[in-house]
């Protein structure tokens, strides 16, 4: 008898989960309806602390399995104590986690086995910006790049399209190429 | 009025199946709202072309169409086919005829038009994809100094105002239409989003003979990995051309278009693109690198030159709307079915359909994008899928005679 090997992929993603979820929520849209949460307390100067706990999803509430916390500060090259990483360095480990994420998921669902993934974020900023120094440069940033270093079970072109489709599928590169709108209110 | 079946729609999905339905002796009307191919009369610019060369293109009893077999045939000759293949088996066509409502009776359906009423034991739905055009919701939000014209009302770049454009869609259309307005000496900016890049032609073969003798073409509906993406897939980046030659957004971008991510917003004059559009560029690069290997491989030949990478253009995230004088929106279109009873259809207003075969007994739906194969909305594939599924209605129908 003879049998035909399937390549045996572990990436630790549970990929028959997430097929499901897909097949189960495209059928029913409201229970798609996610709304996350962040609970930030200013402490002291630019200093604050930013609280992830609990989210709603799938028609109920949920929380994590504990709560994180992310400092927010600024450097002391900015005058402040540097109590931890600026939002904006906050973003780029969103991005790099979305994106990281994604590749995992996308990798195992096309039988790729992963053996090492890393990245480097970085993004270009003209602080001139935000400081008001001239009203024609924006706040954000000019651009920001990723460049993946990926030892995986395939060649180059595979391993470069599943960094492309899992792009596609990022919610924070959704986020941040894209407009989205923002209020902000005095309760 | 009676007939065994109703086909709704006077085009090349309609007529093949009409052809069908006429060599299997069933007796059937052809409802068409205005005249045999109406959307090539009037939904089409002068210059377009079909993407697919003459020898592929086949109707049922239609092999040869006629012409040089690797030329594209232009829209006003598609008519003038769909004409003469109409009159030559006496396709039973009721020209303007608008069909309000299809109902389901005791002993079959009841089909309103603005003519009158069909009562019949089948209907087939051959309306094609043209519904309407898919303009975006931002698009409310243009000034009404801008011009704004869809594929579909486009005609030529003498009736563009005159100025800058912004074409808003890479597929098909979006990039003929900006080849055809910068060689008109317009300024074009394209905003591009997902599209699919092939070469028109690769080891001196036409890319639909290497699609067709790959097997890619004739892959079925049940058989395909994700038949929801399969089917919402954009249209193939090609113009066909005696010169046959490859439009890419390299190409354009060379000739001086401006290339920037999707439209993805209006605010205070400007608008907004996204930043995606390196990897909207790299992924179907990557893409059509895949399709090139396979076509390597199936001919076992080494090496040969390839179209190059497209390189990325300066970013662009914002553009002051005042420099535009006109949009075109290359966005797609899609099938409107407000005659149809709303459980037939999804919640996108698509049809429900296994392979062209909707739940309701004796009801069919032909000439959508991967309808049984990837073949199906090509005037290449319409008819394999008429032969299927009027094979499948006249089983409905005997059944339903035997059951009475």
């Amino acid at each position: 008898m003879s049998t035909v090997e399937s390549p045996v992929v572990d990436n630790g993603v549970n990929v028959e989960a997430l097929l499901g979820a897909r097949q189960a929520l495209a059928e029913a849209p409201e229970a798609a309806q996610f709304r996350w949460r962040a609970r930030c307390e200013w402490v002291n100067g630019t200093h604050s602390r930013t609280t992830v706990h609990d989210f709603f999803g799938l028609g109920a509430e949920h929380t994590h399995k504990s709560p994180t916390v992310i400092e927010g500060d600024h450097p002391e090259v900015f005058a402040s104590e540097d109590h931890g990483p600026t939002p904006t360095e906050t973003v780029l480990a969103a991005l790099a986690g979305c994106l990281t994420a994604g590749i995992a998921a996308v990798a195992t669902n096309r039988g790729i086995q992963l053996r090492s993934v890393s990245a480097v974020v970085e993004a270009d900023h003209d602080i001139r910006g935000i400081l008001g120094a001239d009203p024609d440069v924006r706040n954000g940033f000019d651009g920001v790049r990723v460049r993946y270093e990926i030892d995986a079970d395939a060649d180059r072109a595979a391993v470069e399209a599943l960094v492309a489709q899992s792009q596609k599928r990022s919610a924070v590169f959704d986020i941040l190429t894209n407009p989205t709108a923002v209020t902000v209110e005095v309760a | 009025m009676r007939t065994s079946v109703v086909v709704i729609g006077g085009g090349q999905a309609g007529l093949a199946m009409s052809w069908w339905l006429d060599r299997t002796g069933v007796d059937h009307v052809v409802l068409e709202r205005g005249v045999v191919g109406q959307s090539w009369r009037e939904r089409r610019w002068p210059s377009l072309r079909l993407l697919t060369p003459n020898w592929m293109n086949q109707l049922p009893g239609l092999h040869d169409m006629g012409g040089d077999p690797d030329d594209y045939l232009g829209a006003t000759e598609v008519v003038g086919l769909l004409d003469g293949y109409a009159r030559a088996f006496g396709a039973p066509v009721l020209p303007h005829t608008t069909v309000v409502g299809v109902r389901q009776t005791a002993s079959g359906f009841r089909v309103d038009t603005d003519g009158g009423s069909w009562r019949c034991r089948a209907v087939v739905v051959a309306t094609g994809t043209e519904g309407a055009s898919r303009v975006p919701a931002l698009a409310a939000e243009l000034g009404g100094d801008l011009q704004q014209v869809t594929a579909f009302g486009y005609r030529e770049p003498g009736r563009v105002a005159p100025g800058a454009v912004l074409v808003v869609g890479a597929s098909a259309s979006g990039v003929q239409i900006a080849d055809e307005l910068r060689r008109a000496g317009r300024s074009v900016t394209l905003a591009v989003g997902d599209h699919v890049r092939v070469p028109r032609t690769y080891r001196g073969r036409d890319i639909y003979r290497w699609l067709d003798e790959l097997g890619v073409l004739d892959e079925r509906y049940d058989e395909v990995e994700d038949l929801v993406r399969a089917r919402r897939l954009p249209s193939l980046q090609l113009v066909g051309s005696p010169q046959r030659r490859s439009l890419d957004l390299a190409t354009l971008s060379a000739g001086g278009v401006q290339l920037t991510g999707r439209l993805v917003g209006i605010d205070r004059g400007r608008a907004l693109f996204s930043g995606s559009l390196a990897n909207f560029l790299k992924a179907a690069d990557l893409k059509q690198a895949r399709l090139l290997d396979r076509i390597d491989e199936h001919v076992g030949g080494g090496p040969v030159h390839r179209p190059e990478p497209t390189p990325l253009p300066p970013p662009v995230t914002e553009l002051e709307l005042a420099r535009f004088s006109a949009v075109v929106w290359a966005t797609g279109h899609q099938p409107r079915y407000p005659w149809l009873d709303p459980a037939l259809l999804d919640r996108r207003g698509a049809i429900r359909h296994d392979g062209g075969v909707l739940a309701a007994p004796g009801l069919y739906v032909l000439g959508l994008p991967f309808t049984r194969r990837r073949r199906s909305n090509l005037i290449a594939g319409v008819g394999p899928d008429a032969e299927a599924l009027c094979a499948h209605l006249v089983g409905h129908l005997g059944r339903a005679r035997s059951a009475a």
